[in-house]
């Protein structure tokens, strides 16, 4: 049985780092959160975003879920909320949803405070407290199982669809054997392929549901009077030798391995346990898609690349599977996982296989290439008012 | 003349993918036999191993990945340029 030592969470649940989460609620307070984050223990990290502190009721919804189960998810430690105080999102409840799941939180108003510099001076004194209430905490032994895979691809090229995304497929295939749960997402990339998952759907209403939610991104697409080709395939993507959406999407659903499809969740929202193969309903834009899974839960994602993706997050190591040889020679640094040996004739088991046990040591504590680069991108999905259609009726 | 390296995922697709950047005249190896390339094609890019005629399905991995926009020889490059997806497309525009 695969092991790896993690920190046990008062949930119950097992994280795979010991983070101190700094979380802004609007984008007002975005800079203030990742000053406070600097110069302080490795263990801090911000999660700025772009979002107003005023919005419509959809996107405050789905902004509200994403912030909380960034909060909440299991590598987190400790939390510090930070408001303006003119934010319609509510730093108490925020704080009350954290604290319930047994996590030291801490809330930061800067109007009350007294202004910027207060307040960062404040912060940082509430972070020291937060880094020392969680510094005790101590690795101890998980399963595998206990593990909630994210996957992700992001500049892909034609080696994606070869190597890399059937490489990681491989080894969603094995964590879920050992009883693990893994996610892929990008829905707008399940276009042209929905039928092949469709099939493998556990049940009718599972199936329906993936369709429907295809059917959602498609017709957003046309709704917002936009065309998905020239953006799917990207023109990085064109260039990389992909010509259309299907055959994008053929490649890219390869990533998530073979098993049976068991449900299909809303953006954010929370993964399941030893829950197989489930999919979640995100745009393509990998820095919003990884943080949707990462507020799902996911501790751990597997990102593949063909042309050359370096992004991380604050909140889960982020793993770079590169599946092009060219790629892999020019930005090794930023890789962990070569599978572009596929392409040579290596055997896609046994890369499979390594990324698996890459899985299981960074789970146990090994870096990732984004993690010591400091790479910790974070982008939170905003419903647009001319999405708000399409979240009317809630699936 | 060289053989190119290549991959052809399915018995039913119309399309190779070349391993390496290749050089017209050389050739790659399909189901059909060795075809010539009619062009040089890069690394990644598809290769049309049937001539297609427009509107004929263009296949890889054994689906449908879009349609030939014009005529296509056995040996040329496939891309926007002459491949269409049939999906995504927003309504009343072509």
């Amino acid at each position: 049985m695969e092991t790896f030592d993690g920190y046990r969470r008062p949930s119950g649940r097992i994280g795979v780092r010991n983070v101190v989460a700094v979380i802004p609620l609007s984008v007002a307070v975005s800079a203030i959160a990742t000053q406070i984050s600097k110069n302080r223990s490795e263990r801090v990290c911000a999660t700025p975003h772009q979002l107003a502190a005023d919005a419509p009721e959809a996107t405050l919804a789905q902004t509200k879920r994403v912030l909380e189960g960034t909060a909440t998810n299991p590598n987190v430690a400790g939390v510090l909320v930070i408001e303006l105080g003119t934010e319609r999102i509510d730093a108490d409840e925020l704080a009350d949803a954290v604290a319930a799941t047994g996590r030291p939180v801490k809330t930061l108003s800067v109007r009350e405070t007294g202004g910027t510099e207060a307040a960062v001076e404040a912060g940082l004194e509430a972070i020291d407290r937060l880094v020392e209430e969680t510094d005790g905490a101590r690795r101890e032994s998980a399963d595998v199982s206990e593990l909630v895979l994210g996957v992700e691809c992001g500049g892909s090229d034609a080696t994606s669809g070869l190597a890399s995304n059937p490489a990681v497929g491989n080894a969603c295939d094995r964590l879920i054997e050992a009883g693990g749960t893994a996610s892929f997402s990008e829905t707008p990339e399940f276009i042209g392929a929905e039928h092949v998952l469709a099939e493998r759907c556990a049940d009718d209403e599972v199936r329906q549901k993936l369709l429907d939610y295809v059917e959602r991104r498609e017709s957003m697409a046309e709704m917002m009077g936009t065309d998905l080709r020239g953006a799917q395939p990207s023109p990085g993507n064109q260039e990389g030798g992909l010509t259309t959406i299907e055959e994008k999407s053929l490649g890219a659903i390869s990533k998530g391995g073979t098993k049976p499809i068991r449900d299909i969740v809303p953006y954010g929202e929370a993964l399941p346990v030893g829950g197989g193969l489930v999919l979640m309903d995100t745009p393509g834009y990998d820095i919003e898609s990884v943080v949707g899974k990462v507020a799902g839960g996911a501790q751990v994602i597997v990102f593949t690349t063909g042309r050359g993706s370096t992004t991380g997050n604050p909140i889960a190591p982020v793993i770079k599977v590169c599946g092009n040889p060219q790629t892999w020679n020019r930005m090794a640094s930023n890789m962990d996982v070569n599978a572009s040996t596929v392409i040579e004739g290596d055997d896609l088991e046994a890369v499979g296989g390594r990324i698996f046990d890459t899985i299981v040591e960074t789970a146990d504590g090994r870096p990732t290439n984004a993690e010591v680069h400091g790479l910790r991108e974070f982008a939170i999905n905003e419903v647009q008012p001319n999405e708000l259609g399409y979240f009317e009726n809630a699936l | 003349m060289t053989r190119h390296q290549s991959i052809q995922l399915d018995e039913s697709d119309t399309v190779v993918t070349v391993l390496e950047d290749t050089t017209a005249g050389n050739t790659v190896e399909t189901n059909r036999g060795d075809v010539e390339l009619v062009e040089s094609v890069a690394f990644g890019h598809k290769v049309a191993i049937d001539d297609l005629a427009p509107g004929d399905e263009i296949r890889k991995y054994g689906e449908v990945i879009g349609v030939a926009t014009e005529r296509i020889v056995q040996g040329e490059w496939v891309h926007v340029h002459n491949c269409d997806s049939v999906r995504g497309k927003a309504e009343g525009r072509q």
